[in-house]
């Protein structure tokens, strides 16, 4: 499990971000501080700081609000998962740090489809940006161990449409995250 | 809402001055959390359980939500400073709390720790000119930070004079009477300690003593994991294995037979002899989906685990037949109330077939067991001077010459002026009205103009039986599993203290009173609902009473949804305790949550929702319902029940996971050793299996004696995965083509898989009856290995000849998903739109309704105007 804290993380994905929802090119970024914290300048004030505020900011100018939930609760429930993936995901330096992330997530994605329950999120977006370069290098062990974050995963990845063929020789039915 | 704070510390600061700054109406409870519901993350964080059971963890959520639910939209500058308060400060105000309480440092050292999160701040404030963080007026933000460096700096003073402008915010913010209030909650004097205490077990912080926090980003020391001994997690001893090995080698000739009762059922001297009901449903509606789970499917779960155990047990239950609705409904279809109960109880039946509830008596309340009965039990009251007479007043239409149950009368409401109010309820204002009280009103019948007469009735004295019932209560309580919901709502009833209650009403379909005087009038449903229970299985076996009157003998479960429990916790033992005949009482009474549907709110009216006779030609099977329900089951809170989680779980469960499993299993049985099951050479890795199979097996055992159904499905699932796993790392397909240890090795794998298939066929039956039969034929299991005790043994060994293979479930694909709940959502779903990808953005769904789980309130429920 390689899970080093990633150098300068956020721009890259605000990127990916950007293209996802459909917005044009051409945003303005810098990083700022030890972290490298991403700073997108906008065309008023100092710029916005901070992955989950620009994050926050880009669903809105792509008026895809519900993105952010449209309730209280489900506004908040997007924003805690957000700050998770900012402290603890971001955070993570040691496999320790990482199998307890997997953990907390294993549990919480028991009985969900998506973090915040059964709505999509850019708290579900963040999250698998986040957690990419740990998934793909998990044991077939480890995805089993941690198979509903497995599931949450692969259905982010290719929904709708999985490939879930019996293999020939073992009998496994395989997905990109169950090979056999 | 429930707010938990287990630490008194500076995040249990922030969220109480947020709570108190936003008017949040929360329900403080100071203390860890129970076990199963601990967040992820810091452990010490405190937790609020929001309307919809979802649970939030983290502090500054919390906050944000009780900001949010005021109706203050969040901005982006508000999102900013939350973000830094998280990455940036916090991790900065560990280091310097840290510091000052558990290394003894001085002040100027945490201020110098710091300094930079404190610069950045009085920059904000200074450029910006403003009071506060976000604008004029204090915001979460302020609240968010505050709550973060209060516990380091504690007085103005400390902040540095040089920082001229943060010392006003600080100054305002902490005189303020949320912030005030908060502190004086939280930093009581026994606070500093029980923090001090709290930060010591905890790791030290990145860069403790090392200057600002920066560099990790963590907001936090990260949480002590917890020590790894949940269930399959924890590591085996030796004696375990070779205990599981032992009872391996026993083979199936060490189980038990199968215990097969006589029919009828009867207790026997000397076995566990166990009762079980389900709520009795209304006959005139088709049971929903929350229904099926909430009574029939739950019961029988459990009935079919009780059977499995070799206890001796019984499963009862029927359609409650009598009641105004009934008449309305015969009204409506032009059939008598007994032609409209006919046909319903037939539905019913049909449903409950076809989802394989295993009713050892599937009855019905009309009955003449029922007027015995309940007349019995009814004289017995009477002598013992449990009844009260009074006199209530009440609409007659004398062109019908019969008083008005209060759904036979309409007229105005006199509340909003809606013309067709009914004698309940207003439907369009949705108040309960007082019959009499309607504005102008109408028989439904004859649409004559009723009058108000006074009429007798007749009432159960429950306050002379609250006494009794309490000493019977705290007995069962004591020895019985009654679960938290159901002792909650008891307690609450007693806590108000019981009132009379009517149990008479002017109607006829029901059962007569025998009382002159009353002879005109039947007994009102909630009373004689549940001697339902009794007259059903008196229709079983003229030896019911050997049941029913036999409490020494006799362990009672019922099984409901929570709107019924005070009808099966109160009242209905005052009635049979005030009879006075040695009945049998409940001994576990077992209360469901509401199933939702979709994350919305049932909606009767609209007539959407998933029914059980529309389950039946969804083309799912009824197995996969009521793996999927059961998985759903709310035990513990309200869960929901979606269409595209009945996917996923189809997919990723019972496909992908336990199918799999079995079918490999027995397919390398086929495919590699001809048919017959191969001879094994336990290795050491061999035997750490059988064990960890054989804790799994314990933790189902041990949950479901608590009935806790769901959770125990889990472990099924974890059995099977445990399987995968063993297959995959020995690969047999490869090693089958290998030498002869290889050989051999493949044969071992392939047995061990094999006879692990067997068990979960045995440990699924009371989950999936029809797969697990599927998996007995399948894999020719003998029927006397079809009985649970505490160790796996090895039921199919070297030899035994399995039939044919083939797969037990199949993938449901979103497009028929979508269908599916188009289908069913009343028309309202809307396409999802074509979505980027990946990841793609689906819609949340659009249709809005949820189930009710159980029978509907009016079941059992009086309406409670007649008291």
């Amino acid at each position: 499990m390689a899970a080093a804290a990633r150098p300068g993380p956020g721009v890259e994905e605000l990127v990916l971000l950007e293209k996802l929802l459909g917005l044009p090119k051409g945003s303005k970024y810098g990083v700022q501080g030890e972290r490298k914290v991403p700073v997108l300048q906008t065309n008023n004030g100092p710029g916005l700081t901070g992955i989950m505020t620009i994050a926050g900011y880009l669903v809105k100018q792509a008026k895809k609000e519900q993105l952010l939930g449209s309730t209280a609760e489900e506004k908040a429930i997007v924003q805690q998962w957000l700050e998770y993936r900012v402290t603890q995901v971001d955070g993570s330096s040691s496999k320790e740090d990482t199998r307890i992330i997997l953990k907390d997530l294993n549990i919480h994605l028991e009985d969900k489809v998506y973090l915040a329950g059964n709505i999509f999120t850019l708290a579900d977006i963040l999250m698998y940006y986040g957690l990419h370069h740990v998934m793909v290098d998990l044991t077939v062990q480890e995805k089993e161990k941690y198979l509903n974050v497995s599931r949450w995963f692969n259905h982010i990845q290719h929904y709708p449409g999985q490939n879930t063929e019996g293999c020939s020789s073992c009998g496994r039915i395989c997905g990109p995250f169950l090979p056999h | 809402m429930r707010l938990r704070l287990p630490v008194r510390g500076p995040a249990a600061l922030k969220v109480l001055a947020a709570a108190a700054a936003a008017a949040a109406p929360v329900e403080l409870q100071w203390g860890s959390p129970a076990r199963e519901r601990a967040p992820p993350g810091p452990g010490a964080a405190p937790t609020l359980e929001l309307e919809s059971g979802a649970l939030l963890f983290s502090p500054n959520a919390i906050c944000q939500f009780f900001f949010l639910r005021r109706g203050d939209a969040s901005t982006d500058l508000g999102t900013q400073w939350l973000e830094w308060e998280a990455t940036e400060l916090q991790p900065a105000a560990t280091t310097a709390l840290y510091g000052r309480l558990v290394l003894g440092r001085t002040m100027a050292e945490a201020v110098g720790v710091l300094r930079e999160p404190l610069t950045h701040m009085e920059q904000s404030l200074a450029r910006t000119g403003t009071a506060f963080l976000t604008g004029e007026a204090p915001s979460v933000a302020d609240v968010v930070v505050w709550g973060t460096l209060f516990p380091v700096l504690q007085e103005e003073s400390s902040v540095p004079a040089e920082l001229p402008a943060l010392r006003t915010w600080f100054r305002t913010m902490t005189l303020s009477d949320p912030c005030r209030a908060a502190a004086d909650t939280v930093l009581v004097p026994t606070a500093l300690s029980e923090l001090t205490s709290h930060l010591r077990q905890q790791p030290g912080p990145r860069g403790a003593g090392a200057g600002a926090g920066a560099g990790s980003g963590s907001p936090a020391p990260s949480p002590a994991s917890p020590p790894e001994d949940e269930g399959s997690e924890r590591v085996l001893t030796e004696a375990e294995i070779a205990a599981a090995t032992d009872a391996w080698a026993r083979g199936a000739a060490a189980l038990p037979k199968p215990w097969r009762p006589q029919t009828p059922v009867l207790p026997v001297e000397g076995m566990r002899n166990i009762l079980i009901t389900s709520a009795l449903p209304y006959v005139n509606n088709v049971p929903h989906l929350g229904n099926i789970i909430g009574c029939v499917l739950s019961a029988d779960t459990f009935a079919r685990y009780c059977r499995l155990r070799n206890w001796n047990t019984l499963y009862v239950c029927g359609t409650d037949e009598y009641g105004t609705a009934t008449e309305t409904r015969a009204v409506q279809e032009g059939l008598t109330p007994r032609e409209v109960c006919d046909k319903y109880h037939r539905i019913h039946g049909d449903i409950y077939a076809w989802f394989g509830i295993s009713f050892d008596y599937f009855g019905r309340t009309t009955t003449p067991k029922q007027t015995i009965i309940a007349q019995d039990i009814f004289r017995r009251l009477l002598a013992r001077g449990f009844l009260l007479q009074d006199t209530v007043e009440q609409l007659r239409c004398q062109l019908c010459c019969r008083f008005l149950a209060d759904r036979f009368v309409e007229g105005t409401c006199p509340m909003c002026g809606y013309g067709e109010a009914r004698g309940d309820q207003c439907d369009k204002c949705g108040k309960l009205i007082n019959a009499v009280e309607l504005k102008s009103p109408q028989c439904k019948l004859c649409k004559g103009v009723p009058t108000v007469n006074p009429t007798e009735h007749l009432f159960l004295d429950l306050p002379k039986l609250q006494q009794p019932l309490e000493q019977w209560l705290e007995l069962s309580w004591a020895s019985g599993h009654w679960t938290p919901n159901a002792r909650h709502i008891t307690r609450s009833w007693l806590r108000e203290g019981l009132r009379p209650r009517c149990i008479t009403r002017d109607l006829q379909w029901g059962t007569p009173v025998p009382l002159d005087g009353f002879r005109d009038k039947v007994f009102y449903v909630w009373f004689d609902a549940p001697i339902g229970y009794l007259s059903i299985t008196a229709n079983y076996t003229d030896q019911w009473e050997r049941w029913w009157k036999n409490p020494e003998q006799v362990e009672l479960y019922n099984f409901m949804a929570k709107d019924n429990v005070p009808f099966h916790s109160v009242i209905f033992p005052c009635s049979l305790l005030g009879a006075d005949d040695n009945y049998t009482l409940v001994n576990h009474l077992i209360a469901t949550e509401y199933l939702n549907y979709e994350d919305g709110k049932f909606s009767k009216s609209r007539g959407v929702g998933v029914f059980g006779d529309m389950a039946m030609d969804t083309g799912i099977p009824a197995d996969v319902w009521r793996f999927y329900l059961l998985y759903l089951r709310p035990e513990g809170q309200d869960s929901s029940f979606c269409w595209s989680d009945l996917m996923l779980k189809n997919n990723a469960e019972l496909l992908n996971n336990l199918g799999n499993f079995i079918n490999r299993a027995g397919m390398f049985v086929c495919k590699f050793f001809g048919g017959t099951v191969p001879s094994m050479v336990l290795a050491p890795e061999d035997k750490r299996l059988l064990a960890r199979v054989t804790l799994e097996l314990h933790q189902y055992h041990q949950l479901l004696e608590r009935v806790r159904i769901r959770d125990a499905l889990r472990c099924i699932l974890s059995i099977s995965r445990h399987g995968n796993q063993y297959i995959q790392v020995n690969e047999p397909w490869k090693r089958i083509k290998g030498g002869e240890e290889d050989r051999q090795r493949a044969g071992t794998v392939t047995g061990v898989a094999v006879n692990m298939a067997s068990l979960l066929a045995v440990m699924l039956q009371p989950y999936m009856p029809s797969i697990s039969s599927a998996i007995q034929g399948q894999l020719r299991i003998p029927p006397d290995c079809f009985v649970l005790t505490h160790t796996f043994t090895c039921t199919l060994p070297h030899g035994h000849r399995v039939g044919t293979v083939s797969p037990l479930f199949q993938k449901l694909e979103p497009e028929r998903i979508e269908a599916l709940r188009k289908r069913f959502g009343g028309g309202q779903a809307k396409q999802t739109p074509p979505a980027p990808q990946p990841p793609p953005a689906p819609q949340p769904p659009q249709q809005e309704l949820a189930i009710a789980t159980g029978n509907s309130p009016e079941v059992l429920a009086p309406h409670g105007k007649q008291q």
